[in-house]
């Protein structure tokens, strides 16, 4: 039990920590390196909570594709530092007091309240006991039966992302094309001019 | 001590409050507001997963599932959305982003 206390403790810390280099890290990549490791620290609390399948798919989804997006487009863009950087301690006190509010609001309210003791009744889905089925099985099977809408949803929120993503960054250069419809269209004066040349004349 | 909801609750709470943070502080860059988004994102995964094991109800960590889909789809577009901006102005200010304010 100790180990585990020490353990989240521990991951976050981290957590946290590399949350605050992120928005305070002077270089972008940096900022996407230490959000990864935010991403790992994340992933560690989700396996100590016990939810290991979103854990894998929080370190293959997040670390894997999205935080490497980040760090190619950081890289890729040749970005003005020191320009980008104006105006962060212009807005820290202000910044800094919004947030403070923010957090002892969230954190009245997460302490304020308690669970009903009827609520264990109303579960929609029950979770099954670690030692019957593991956390991926058991988010298998309500994920393919009962949410298969939901799950189908999601993958149509990605296909119209990685369209948007596509229609947005293709750049049509001057490539030849053909366009069948005017081919059809094409009439014949469109493309032949008949003329009526006298003999000894030019054109 | 035991570690229960509550400190799961609070590490998301200031997760949270730190991706809003990075919003105001970094104005000009968007590519660090792409990634406070990203955090905020991850507290209320964090505060969902949490709920769903305290509660033993599986619906949480379904809906988590969905939140990482929407929060991957969602970077994937505002960077795409990044790239064409910088080919065409050159630049990632923020302050820029006023040719439609009339």
């Amino acid at each position: 039990m100790i180990l585990q206390t020490l353990a989240f403790y521990l991951f976050a810390a981290v957590l946290l920590a590399s949350a605050v280099m992120v928005i305070a890290s002077r270089n972008p990549v940096h900022s996407v390196l230490f959000l990864i490791l935010a991403f790992f620290n994340a992933a560690a609390l989700f396996v100590l909570i016990g939810a290991e399948f979103l854990a894998m798919i929080l370190v293959v989804v997040y670390v894997g594709a999205v935080a490497v997006l980040f760090l190619f487009v950081v890289m890729m863009l040749d970005i003005n530092l020191t320009e980008l950087r104006q105006g962060f301690l212009q807005y820290l006190p202000v910044g800094a007091l919004i947030g403070l509010v923010l957090v002892i609001e969230l954190i009245m309210v997460l302490g304020g309240w308690q669970l009903s003791p009827e609520l264990a009744a109303m579960a929609q889905t029950p979770t099954a006991a670690m030692s019957e089925y593991s956390n991926t099985a058991q988010l298998g099977q309500v994920l393919y039966t009962r949410y298969a809408f939901l799950f189908q949803g999601a993958g149509i929120v990605l296909l119209i992302a990685m369209m948007g993503a596509i229609v947005l960054t293709l750049r049509h250069r001057d490539v030849k094309r053909q366009k069948i419809a005017r081919q059809v269209a094409t009439k014949p004066g469109d493309t032949i001019e008949i003329r009526k040349i006298r003999p000894g004349e030019g054109v | 001590m035991e570690i229960g909801l509550a400190h799961y609750l609070t590490v998301a709470a200031i997760l949270f409050t730190l991706g809003i943070l990075g919003i105001f502080l970094n104005r000009k860059n968007v590519i660090i507001i792409l990634m406070s988004v990203e955090l905020m994102l991850l507290a209320v995964t964090l505060t969902l997963v949490a709920f769903s094991v305290a509660l033993g109800d599986l619906v949480g960590q379904v809906f988590a599932m969905l939140v990482l889909t929407v929060a991957a789809a969602e970077a994937a577009i505002g960077l795409a959305i990044l790239v064409v901006y910088f080919r065409n102005r050159g630049s990632i200010a923020v302050e820029d982003i006023n040719l439609m304010k009339g």
